[in-house]
C-alpha cells in the first residue's frame, strides 16, 4: 500500500514516525498508525456530516415550505436537532421481524455503510491529503460505491416483507441502471484530462475559473449537469427517492427497520452524498482550488515555510499544513453546495414514478452521457483542426502540461529514505 | 508490561502482514460457505463476500486497478445474480437448494482435481528464487520458466492465441497458434446459456382465443 505515504496531517505521519528512534519507528508501527489516523479522520467526517445535513435538511425544507424548521433545540437555530433524533434512534427499540432472515437482516445496514464510507478513501481533501492515493481512483470509488446497492437488496430480501422487498428491487433496479451513465459522465473529464487519478485531476484544474474541467469544452459542462442528475439519483434523492414514498408504495428497503439500523441507512445516504458531491467536485469543479487564480501568488508559497524549528515535529511544514486546510476548507464547501443543491431539488420537484425513472435514465440520460463521451474524445482533434491550438482560450495551459506543475514541499526526514523513494515517486517528479 | 507490548505488536502485525491473512481467510471461509449453505441468496452473498475479499487481496498486492476491476465485475457481476435470483426464485423451488449425495461425490471429485493441479503448479515453483532476474532478459519480458514463479501467465496468453513460451526467441517464420478458437467457442455456450435462461425466466403470456386478432 505505497498510496499511504501522502498524509492527512502531518509532513507525513508515516516519515516522521520512521524518523523516530524507539519501537515506534518500525515500518509496520508507522504503517499501521498512519492507517488508523486516516481512517479515524475519515469515519469522524462521514459520521459528522451527516448530522450537519440532516439538521440542514430540515432547515432548508421548512424555508422552501415557509417554515421556520427546528428553532428549539439547541439554542435559536435548533444546531442540535439532529443529536436529538440519533439518541431518540439509539434508545429505539431494535426490532427483527419474524419472517426475516436475521443475520443478513442484521448485516445490511453495516454493507450499506461500510460501501459509502470506504469510497471516501480516495477523495483528495487537499494537495496531499487524501487517505489513498490510487492511481486508479476514481474507477475505484465507483467501483465501491456501486457494492451500496448489495445492502439495499438484501435489505429488501432479508426483511420478509414483500413491501421490503418490491421496495429494494425497485431501488436495485433504478441504481444498477443510473450508474452506467454516471460511470460514462465520470469518463468524460477523464477522457479529457487522461488520468484517473484524483489528485493529478485536482491539480490540472489549478489557476483561474477557466482552467476548470466544467469549463474545458461543451462537452465537459453537459457532463457535469448529467452527472449530477444521475449521481442523485443513484444516491436515492428527490425526485427519484421512491425509497421515501411511504403513503403511496409503503417505502422502500428499509420499511422494517427501525432504530440505528434504520438511521445507518441514512447516514450512508448522506454520506454518499457527500461523496458523490465531492466526485463532481474534483472531477469538474476544480477540486481544492477555489477558482481566483490566488493560489499561486498566495499559497505556494507558503508551501515550505515554517519548517526545521526544534519545537516542531520532524518533516512538518507549517505552511504547507496552512495551504492544505484551506484547500481542505474549500473543497467541503463545494461538497457541502452541491449537496445544498440536491436538498433544494428534493423539495422542489415531485417525485418520479418508477417507470419514469427509468425511462429518463434508460432513454435519455444514457445516450445524452454516450454522445457527451464520444464528443468529448473528438474534441481535440476539432479544436486543433479549426485554431491550430489544444486550448480553447488562447494562451492558456495545454492540459498535460498543467498536471505536476507545483514542486513538492520539501519536508521529508532524512531517516526514511524507503519512504521519500515512495514518496518522490508518488508526488511525481 | 512486556505482554502488553507483544499484545500491541500482534494487533500492529495484523495490519502488516495480516491483511493478507484476513483476506485471505476469509476468502477461503465465504467459498466454503458458498457450498454449505442451501439459501440461494445466502450463497450469493457469501460469493460477494469472497469475491470481494479476493480483491482485498489484490489491494494488499498494490494492483489496485485489477482489485477495483475485481469489485465492478465480479461482484457487480454476483450483484446481478443475486437481483435475478432473488426476482426469479425467491418463490419458486429453488430457495432451499439440496444437494443429492451423487452430487456431492462429483463436485468433490472435480474439486478435488481442481484443487490438485493448483497444488501442484504452487508447489512446482522455487519461491524463494522467484524474484531472481536472469541475464537474457526473458524475465524482463515475462516469460520465465514455471518454476520461478510464473504458472498461469503462458496459460492465459495461449487462451489468447499468444504462445510466447514457444515463439520467443524461435527462429521459425511460422507463429503457434494458441486455444483462441477453443476459447471464444465456450464463450459462445455462454451466450447459448444465456438465452436459454432469459426463454426460460420470461414473462409467459398465452394468447387468449377470446383476445381480437390484429388486422392481418
Amino acid at each position: 500500500m505505497a498510496g499511504m505515504t501522502s498524509l492527512f496531517a502531518a509532513g507525513g505521519i508515516a516519515e516522521y514516525l520512521q524518523g523516530l528512534d524507539g519501537r515506534l519507528s518500525s515500518e509496520t508501527w508507522a504503517f499501521a498508525i498512519a492507517a488508523i489516523v486516516h481512517a479515524v479522520l475519515i469515519i469522524n467526517f462521514f459520521a459528522v456530516a451527516p448530522l450537519f445535513y440532516i439538521w440542514l435538511e430540515r432547515k432548508v425544507a421548512g424555508r422552501i415550505q415557509d417554515r421556520l424548521g427546528p428553532t428549539r433545540v439547541g439554542g435559536k437555530f435548533g444546531w442540535l436537532q439532529t443529536l436529538a433524533d440519533g439518541v431518540k434512534l439509539i434508545q429505539k427499540e431494535d426490532l427483527c421481524p419474524q419472517a426475516a432472515d436475521r443475520m443478513l437482516f442484521r448485516l445490511s445496514p453495516y454493507l450499506v455503510f461500510v460501501a459509502s464510507f470506504a469510497a471516501m478513501m480516495v477523495l483528495p481533501w487537499s494537495d496531499g491529503w487524501i487517505a489513498q492515493n490510487l492511481d486508479v481512483g476514481i474507477f475505484f470509488m465507483l467501483a465501491v460505491m456501486s457494492l451500496e446497492v448489495m445492502g439495499v437488496i438484501l435489505a429488501g430480501y432479508s426483511s420478509g416483507s414483500k413491501w421490503s422487498l418490491f421496495g429494494g428491487m425497485r431501488e436495485a433496479a433504478q441504481v444498477v441502471s443510473y450508474e452506467i451513465p454516471m460511470a460514462i459522465c465520470a469518463l468524460v473529464p477523464v477522457t479529457a484530462l487522461g488520468t484517473l487519478n484524483m489528485v493529478d485531476i485536482s491539480r490540472a484544474q489549478s489557476g483561474t475559473l477557466v482552467n476548470w474541467m466544467v469549463f474545458h469544452d461543451p462537452f465537459c459542462f453537459f457532463a457535469f449537469f448529467v452527472y449530477f442528475t444521475v449521481a442523485t439519483a443513484s444516491v436515492k434523492r428527490a425526485p427519484f427517492d421512491l425509497a421515501e414514498a411511504e403513503s403511496e408504495l409503503v417505502a422502500g428497503f428499509h420499511t422494517e427497520y427501525s432504530g440505528i439500523r434504520w438511521s445507518y441507512f441514512f447516514m450512508a445516504e448522506y454520506g454518499s452524498m457527500f461523496a458523490v458531491s465531492g466526485i463532481a467536485t474534483a472531477l469538474f469543479l476544480g477540486g481544492w482550488q477555489t477558482g481566483l487564480g490566488i493560489e499561486q501568488a498566495l499559497l505556494d508559497p507558503l508551501r515550505n515555510w515554517g519548517s526545521g524549528q526544534a519545537w516542531l515535529p520532524k518533516g512538518f511544514v507549517v505552511g504547507n499544513y496552512i495551504a492544505n486546510l484551506v484547500g481542505c476548507l474549500v473543497f467541503i464547501t463545494k461538497g457541502c453546495v452541491l449537496v445544498f443543491v440536491q436538498m433544494w431539488v428534493r423539495w422542489t420537484l415531485p417525485r418520479l414514478r418508477i417507470d419514469q425513472v427509468m425511462a429518463t435514465c434508460l432513454k435519455y440520460l444514457l445516450p445524452i452521457s454516450c454522445f457527451l463521451f464520444l464528443g468529448v474524445t473528438l474534441w481535440p482533434l476539432v479544436v486543433y483542426q479549426a485554431w491550430g491550438r489544444t486550448t480553447v482560450f488562447e494562451g492558456s495551459t495545454p492540459l498535460g502540461n498543467k498536471a505536476f506543475t507545483r514542486p513538492a514541499p520539501k519536508a521529508i526526514p532524512a531517516a526514511a529514505p524507503k519512504a521519500t523513494a515512495m514518496l518522490e515517486r508518488e508526488v511525481g517528479s | 508490561m512486556s505482554w502488553l507490548a507483544s499484545l500491541v505488536d500482534l494487533f500492529f502485525w495484523l495490519f502488516h502482514d495480516g491483511a493478507f491473512w484476513i483476506f485471505a481467510i476469509t476468502t477461503v471461509a465465504a467459498a466454503v460457505a458458498v457450498v454449505v449453505s442451501q439459501n440461494v441468496v445466502r450463497m450469493a452473498f457469501w460469493l460477494i463476500l469472497s469475491l470481494g475479499a479476493t480483491a482485498g487481496l489484490f489491494f494488499s498486492l498494490n494492483a489496485d486497478f485489477v482489485g477495483s476491476a475485481q469489485l465492478l465485475v465480479y461482484v457487480g457481476g454476483t450483484l446481478v445474480l443475486l437481483i435475478f435470483g432473488v426476482m426469479l426464485t425467491a418463490s419458486g423451488p429453488f430457495v432451499g437448494i439440496k444437494t443429492k449425495p451423487g452430487e456431492l461425490v462429483m463436485a468433490g471429485g472435480v474439486g478435488a482435481l481442481l484443487l490438485s493441479l493448483i497444488l501442484y503448479s504452487a508447489c512446482a515453483v522455487d519461491w524463494r528464487n522467484a524474484g531472481q532476474f536472469d541475464s537474457k532478459g526473458v524475465v524482463a519480458a515475462g516469460y520465465n520458466s514455471p518454476t520461478e514463479g510464473n504458472t498461469t501467465r503462458t496459460l492465459g496468453l495461449s487462451l489468447m492465441g499468444a504462445r510466447p513460451d514457444k515463439d520467443l526467441g524461435s527462429t521459425r517464420q511460422l507463429l503457434t497458434s494458441g486455444y483462441l478458437l477453443p476459447f471464444e467457442i465456450v464463450s459462445v455456450h455462454l451466450l447459448v446459456v444465456l438465452v436459454g435462461a432469459a426463454y426460460l425466466a420470461r414473462a409467459k403470456r398465452r394468447k387468449s382465443p377470446s383476445a381480437p386478432s390484429s388486422p392481418a
